[in-house]
Formats: structure tokens, sequence, C-alpha cells
């Protein structure tokens, strides 16, 4: 296993190495030699002659010998790759190839030997990017034998950062040494660790054995692993908070999305509307056609196909909200729990039908390059961009959404038929078209959740069925009529949700919630935020 | 002014809730035990236990027809109180397995793949027929009483409380789809043996469950119709059509709402205990929302406010289902996301104020 992920990491190393393979050969011809007609016992001996020189020009030619690229071509000794070859010496091309060559066979045993040679080696390759990694690399998987190998590497090393990691790592192979005073200092050192495996380290010190006596008889060392300890949790800590805020938030930006168009149809108009988990889901897969027409159309701009989506889900979830107001629950206005009934009938048919369109399974929507990957901030936290990015997008459609109703005329149309329906359309409201324009307002932005919704999660047909609980606790918990109260109850659930999270795990962290909300809601029916003002009821 | 008591029923409903006793307890046991099976007048076990399944249903929208057809509070919950009363009789089922589960041992074979030694403590007991349906009775009742006690006090209504019933279902089927809450998480309950000693799936206990289904349904109408033509049945209709009005003359709806509430949930708990051992499953996915709105829909479909339309609701729709989940399986859902459009645009009454309106046209 310890050797498969030795490997892996290798092959990773493989395409920096080749690119500084043209580096200058400074090779000893006697010791290529015996790497490569020696027996098993020599080349082992050469190769930790190699790293007793701590000569990192050899990483190629171990490269090759450990891939069985080098071959013998009678007196010279080449690398062959492909039907490309170069002098094991010089490093100077060969060409033509010879005829006669012979296949230098590197047993297992061999192997090994040059799988960690490499690996320290490269604690001493000139460039910086390559210690970095090899350093990294070790961090999980030290062994005491390395000990000399790094202790070299710190004396030469002059970059801050990977002398940081070398001594941490010296620091914790060294907590096994015999002598008190090494292990003390090592546990000093590791005070300054971010690495999570640091904790069980240190940990491994304060443990007893099975009658009560500490494992490590110094007790002034103990002290020193509790108080470094101490400091890496702390760090740990935090990281992890920041983590858990991070991912609330995000969670809080896609419930925004998700509850800000249910704020307008609900919120503001008073429709329940439990389709409104279709529309999502009817943007996000508004994307996934938009992404195919990109891919097979205008390949070149397919990084870019959100830009083009972002309208097209809005549109059509409009569309679809406009036609659903207009066909059905314009005639079901004041008698909300058959709304409720009816609109949950749509929400069936629009599944039923994207399955018939597109198939009951998940389809694939990529990340575009520029969203994939993250930004990483700590050891223990590392930031996606695709939902950095929702964040923005969260924050930008609500301010959209907010300058539309604060700023516009039908903004104000919208607002003014909330308040009193009968006196806007006295004054000359066209109360009925505002109706369905709000309300294709709000499907619109449900579409865009759901283009939102694409680009972290499944698109499958079932998708608006999971938002459907959630943003009408959003909408409720924030107090029916504003959008403010959205916002904060979007965040608010967003974060607790999160920390109850990594505290009592997801199903829990969901229910502890939901029972809260319910609970909320009895002392206070109108929610975080209510309207100011007195409303009978009926 | 003091209106006399309404009969209960009438002469002809009488005769024809006799008739439906003979049939549910005589003739079809005759018909699926007794008539030799190719015989024209054999029953088949399939139609047998559909039948009673639907039965099962059809207490379940006369509970839902109580709470929102009289008294106009819409629960998206039912769902969930059936299947605690499925899961209370569904414990009792699994104990009745004994060594017969994969692994032969004592606990369910769920507990087993967990690694638990012993039942957890919610389990005790539950080997005992009667306590198990005490159960199905009291744990849907409770959760109903304290839920809409809370609930009604702070005089949630209307959408509001259909929303937080929602949520309260949602919480409650997250919570059994976890293993570590002790019933089996997704998998539910199933493989049951016997009851009371009696192996499931023999003919005769088919149809005992079947006869005590049709006859329960019948207890429940005759409860359900007692309720409302009783002088609470108006209270009930005046806090749902003016509850403002219903508080200004004295009355106060928390002790009406709640009653009718708590004993909705107690007729879904019972229906929930006689449906699992004729399905042979209970799991968390009968607690889906989805689920809880269907109810609904098999009483609009009726006919609200209605008995008999909540039962007709409920055959019409679940027999829609098992023939079209056969014939057509991918059109179901568009039928019946149709219906539930069609029945709220077109048939406020349902099918049972549609044959009313018919006849009323004819006259």
């Amino acid at each position: 296993m310890r050797t498969f992920r030795h490997l892996l990491r290798l092959l990773g190393c493989a395409a920096l190495l080749f690119t500084w393979v043209s580096a200058a050969h400074a090779l000893r011809p006697e010791v290529v030699d015996k790497l490569a007609r020696g027996e098993s016992d020599e080349k082992i001996a050469a190769i930790n002659g190699l790293v007793s020189d701590a000569d990192a020009t050899a990483i190629p030619l171990l490269q090759a010998l450990h891939d069985s690229e080098v071959q013998i071509a009678g007196s010279s000794i080449l690398i062959v790759r492909g039907d490309k070859a170069s002098d094991a010496v010089s490093g100077q091309p060969v060409a033509p190839l010879p005829d006669a060559r012979e296949d230098v066979i590197v047993n297992n045993r061999v192997r090994r030997e040059i799988e960690s040679a490499i690996a320290s080696l490269k604690l001493v390759s000139p460039v910086r990017d390559v210690r970095l990694a090899a350093a990294k690399s070790l961090e999980a998987n030290a062994d005491e034998d390395m000990l000399p190998l790094i202790a070299r590497a710190l004396t030469k090393e002059s970059d801050a950062e990977i002398k940081g990691v070398l001594t941490l790592i010296r620091a914790s192979l060294q907590l096994k040494n015999k002598d008190a005073a090494i292990r003390l200092a090592a546990a000093k050192a590791l005070a300054e660790s971010t690495n999570p495996t640091t904790k069980t380290l240190l940990l491994g010190l304060l443990e007893r054995n099975a009658s009560g006596a500490y494992l490590e008889p110094d007790e002034g060392l103990r002290a020193e692993a509790q108080l470094s300890l101490r400091a890496v949790e702390t760090r740990l800590a935090w990281g992890e908070r920041l983590g858990q805020l991070f991912s609330g938030i995000s969670l809080g930006s896609i419930l925004l999305l998700a509850a800000l168009g249910l704020a307008i149809t609900y919120g503001l108009m008073g429709v329940i509307n439990m389709a409104h988990g279709e529309l999502i889901m009817i943007g996000a897969y508004t994307t996934y056609v938009v992404q195919n027409l990109f891919r097979s159309h205008a390949p070149d701009l397919f990084n870019w196909y959100l830009l083009a989506a972002v309208p097209c889900s809005f549109m059509v979830a409009a569309l679809v909200g406009m036609a659903l107001e207009r066909g059905v629950v314009r005639f079901l206005y004041g008698r909300p729990l058959e709304t409720l009934l009816a609109t949950w009938g749509i929400s069936l048919f629009l599944i039923q039908t994207m399955r018939t369109l597109f198939g009951a399974q998940n389809v694939q929507v990529e990340n575009p390059v520029w969203m994939s990957g993250g930004v990483q901030i700590l050891s223990n936290v590392v930031l996606p961009y695709n939902r950095i990015v929702i964040i923005f997008f969260a924050m930008a459609v609500l301010l959209l959404v907010w300058l539309l109703l604060n700023r516009t005329r039908l903004g104000l149309y919208v607002r003014g038929v909330t308040q009193n329906r009968a006196m806007a359309s006295c004054v000359g409201v066209p109360t009925a078209r505002v109706d369905t324009r709000a309300f294709g307002l709000g499907s619109g932005i449900a579409g865009l959740a759901g283009c939102a919704l694409s680009q972290i999660g499944n698109v499958g047909p079932d998708l608006g069925q999971s938002y459907i609980v959630d943003s009408f606790m959003v909408v409720v918990l924030g107090g029916v009529g504003q959008l403010a109260g959205t916002v904060y109850a979007a965040l608010g659930l967003g974060v607790v949700n999160k920390v109850l999270e990594g505290w009592a795990g997801a199903v829990i962290a969901k229910i502890a919630v939901l029972v809260f909300i319910i609970i909320f809601i009895q002392k206070r029916p109108q929610g975080l935020f209510a309207l100011k003002g007195r409303f009978a009821d009926n | 002014m003091i209106t006399p008591r309404q009969p209960l029923f009438s002469a002809r409903a009488w005769s024809a809730l006799a008739l439906a006793v003979a049939v549910i307890a005589v003739v079809m046991p005759l018909l699926n035990l007794v008539a030799p099976k190719d015989s024209m007048f054999a029953v088949s076990d399939y139609t047998v236990a559909l039948a009673g399944k639907i039965m099962c249903y059809a207490i379940v929208a006369l509970a839902m027809d109580l709470i929102w057809g009289y008294t106009g509070i819409l629960s998206l919950g039912h769902g969930l109180f059936f299947a605690l009363g499925g899961y209370c009789f569904g414990m009792y089922l699994m104990r009745q397995i004994g060594h017969d589960g994969v692994y032969n041992s004592d606990l369910p074979d769920f507990m087993v793949f967990l690694d638990w030694k012993e039942y957890p403590w919610y389990w005790n007991f539950t080997g005992h027929f009667w306590y198990a349906m005490l159960l199905a009775v009291l744990i849907p009742g409770l959760l109903a009483f304290i839920f809409g006690f809370f609930a009604f006090r702070s005089r949630i209504k209307g959408v509001y409380f259909s929303i937080i019933t929602q949520a309260l279902t949602f919480a409650f089927m997250l919570l059994f789809f976890r293993n570590d809450t002790g019933f089996g998480g997704n998998n539910g309950f199933t493989d049951f043996k016997r009851i009371a000693g009696i192996a499931i799936a023999t003919p005769q206990m088919r149809m005992t469950l079947f006869v005590l289904s049709g006859l329960t349904l019948i207890g429940a109408l005759l409860l359900a119709r007692y309720l409302v033509t009783s002088k609470m049945g108006r209270v009930l209709t005046a806090i749902r059509d003016a509850e403002s009005r219903v508080m200004f003359s004295g009355y106060d709806p928390l002790w009406y709402k709640l009653f009718v509430w708590t004993l909705s949930a107690v007729l879904c708990g019972i229906a929930g205990a006689l449906y699992v051992p004729q399905v042979g499953i209970i799991n968390p996915s009968e607690m889906s929302p989805a689920n809880s709105i269907e109810i609904a829909i098999w009483v609009a479909v009726g006919g609200r406010g209605t008995l008999i339309g909540a039962i007709l609701g409920a055959f019409l729709v679940n027999g829609a289902k098992s023939w079209f989940t056969v014939a057509f399986p991918e059109y179901w859902l568009f039928f019946l996301g149709a219906t539930f459009i069609a029945v709220t645009l077109f048939l406020p009454q349902g099918v049972v104020g549609l044959v009313a309106r018919l006849r009323g046209k004819k006259s």
C-alpha cells in the first residue's frame, strides 16, 4: 500500500522531472557503469553512494532505471525513451540508435532502493518546487532512515517554507529518538505544525498503557507535548471553524438563491408554489442544454457557456412560471390550500416531463475550467472556486432583485398590489398583469438558482424536491413579505446547519434545524421580520 | 335555539352499510377461500391484497377528511402518522421473525448487520401483540397531541400549518433513514414471517387482515359520522368557515382542533398498523412529503366534507394508480399531476359534488 502511494507520487513528479532532463550531467562514469552492469548489491551500493553525495543530477538516470528505460549498447550506457536515446553519462543525444542493445534488469529490491533514493535526492534538487513537493510527500510517510538525509537537506535549505516542512518532519521522526533531550526539542518544534497527523503523533506521547502508567516516562516531555498539542489543536480548530463558516455561507447562498424567488411568489404575492423546486430544476436543465449546445456548436467558447446559461435559465423558468400563473394559479387566488395542491400537481407534471425528455438519470453538467479547483487557505481548509462564485452570484441576484423591487415601476406596482390590491387597482395599476410579471420574476430567479445549483450538485428530475422544504423554511423563518428576512434566514440557517453538522452529523443537524424552525414558528408565527401593522386574518 | 340531532344515517345508508359489512366479512372470504380458483366468482389473492391495502388508505382518507374537509386544516403530515403506526406494529412483526432471519439471530437482521448486541430500549415489550397495537395508537396520537397543542395554541393555521407539518414529516423521514435510529434505515422492516405465531403468507391470514381492515374502515366511518353530526362537528365546521367568529362566540377552538387532529392521527396509526402486515414492508419513504400530499388528493377527488367522498376518492385514485403503474408506468405521474390540477380547478366538490350537481340538473 505504501509503495503504491509512493509510486503514485513519483508518477506525479515525473512530469516535473522530464522538464529538467537536460540539466547538466556530471555523473561519474564508473558510478553509472556500476548502476548498469553491476550486481544488485553493487547497484544498491552505487545508489546509496549517490544519495550520500546528495547529487540531484542523478535523478533522471535513477528514474530511467526505475522505469526500465536504461539499456547497454557496447561500451556506452543509454537512456532510451521511445525511439530517442541519450547517453547516461554525458546526457548527449545518441542517434542513430545502436542495433545491439541489452536491457538493464532491475529487481524489486533495487527498485525500492531507487524509489527512496529519488525521493531523498529530490530534497536537494536545485528546483525549489521539486524540493517542496518532495518535502510535502515526505510529510505523510517519512521513516527514520531518512533522518540523516533530512538533516543534510535542512542545512542546505534556504527556502523558509521548505525549511518549515522539513523541520516538522524531522521533529516528528525524532519523537521516537532514544535521547530525551532530542525528543523534548522535537515535541517543542511540533507546536508549529498545521498538519492534522501531528495531533495523533503528540497524542501518542500522552498515552497510557493498560495499567495506567504513561508510555512516555519523561514528565517534562509530556508537559511540552501537551503544550504543543494544544497549540496544534487551536490552529486546526481555527481552520475547521473557518471551513465550517465558509461552507455555512456557501449553503446559505444556495438557500438564498432557492428561497429568493419564493420570497417573491409566496412572500409578496401570497401564492404557495409547490412547483418552485421544479422551476429550479428547469433552470438547471436549461444550463445543461446550453452547455451541450456550446459543446457541439462552439467548443472554443465552452469555458464561457455559463454567461449564456444564466440569462437562458432565467428566461425559460420565467416563461414557464408565467404560463403557470396564467393557466392555473390565477384561478386560485385567495384559496391558498387549493393553490398548494394544484401547484403540487404541476410539479409532478414537470418532473415527469423532464424524465421523459432527458431520462430518469442525472445529467452531467461540467464546471468551466475557471470554476474548478480551489484556493487553499490553511492546511485543512480549501475553498472551492465554484462555491465562491456562487456566493458572489447570490449577492448579485439579491442586489438586482432589491433594485427591481425598490427602484423600478414594476417593483412599485408589486409592492402596491401586495399592500392593498383593491386600492392599487383603483389607481390604475393593472393588477392582473403585475401578478403575472411578479410570478415570472420569482420563477426566473428560481431558474437562476437552478443554474447555480447545476455547478455544484447533481442535476436530475428530482432536484427540486430536495429544495422545496428548505426554501419554504427559509421564507417562513424570515418572515413573509420581506427580502431582508429571507437573507438573514438563509445565511443563518446555512451557517447553523453546517456548524451543527460538524458537531453531530449531517442528518441530525438537518433534523435539529427543522425542529428548531417548527418551535420557532410557534413562538413567532410571523417570522423573524414581520411587516409592521395590523392585519385582520381571513 | 337547539336544533335536533341529525340522524346518524338515513335508512338507505344503513342498509348500504350492512351490505358492505356482509360483502367484506362473508362474501369476500367465501369467494376467495372457498370458491374454486377457476370459477367465474373466484376472487384472486391479488384482488384481496389490493382491496385490503386500499381500505387502509381509505381509513387515512377519512382521517384526512375530518381534519381538512370538516375543520379546514390541511395536514401534510398524515403520511407520518400512518408510517409511525406501521413502524410500531412492524416492531412486533420483526420480533415474530424470531430465529428465521438470514443470520439466525435473536435480533432482526439489520441489527446484526450493525453489530448491535441487544434491542434498544424503545424496542422493549414490543414482542407483545397488544402492546405493539397500543403503541401504534399511542405514538401517533401523542406526537399529534404535542405538536398540535403548540401549533394550535400559537394559532398557526392555513398554509403555515401545512408547511410546518410537512417539515415535521420531512424531519422524521430523515431520522428514520438513519441506520442508528434503530428502525432498519432505508430498508425499513420487511421479510415478516408470522403474526401471533401464524404464518403471514397463508390465505387465511390474508383474509383475516382483509376483514379486519374492512371492519375497521366501517368502524371509522361510523365514528367519523357520529362526530360530524354531533354538536362538536358543527363547531368544527364553524371553525373551518370562520374561526374568528367561533372564538368571539365563546368557544376555544384550540381544544376542538386538538381533539379532531389527535383523533385523525390515531386513525392513521391504526391504518398503518393494518397496512404493514398486508404489504409486508414499511420503510421511511412512506414518510416522504409526496405521500402525505397524495392523501389530500384522495380526499379532494372524492369530495371534501363528505365522508363517503373520502373513501370513494381513496378507492378511485389508488385503483387508478395500481392500474396505471402496471399498464403505463411512465404516465402515472402525468395523470396524478393532472388530477391535482383538474380537481382543484374544476371539481372543488370532488366526484360526490359532481354527482350531486348532475342529479340537481336532471330534476
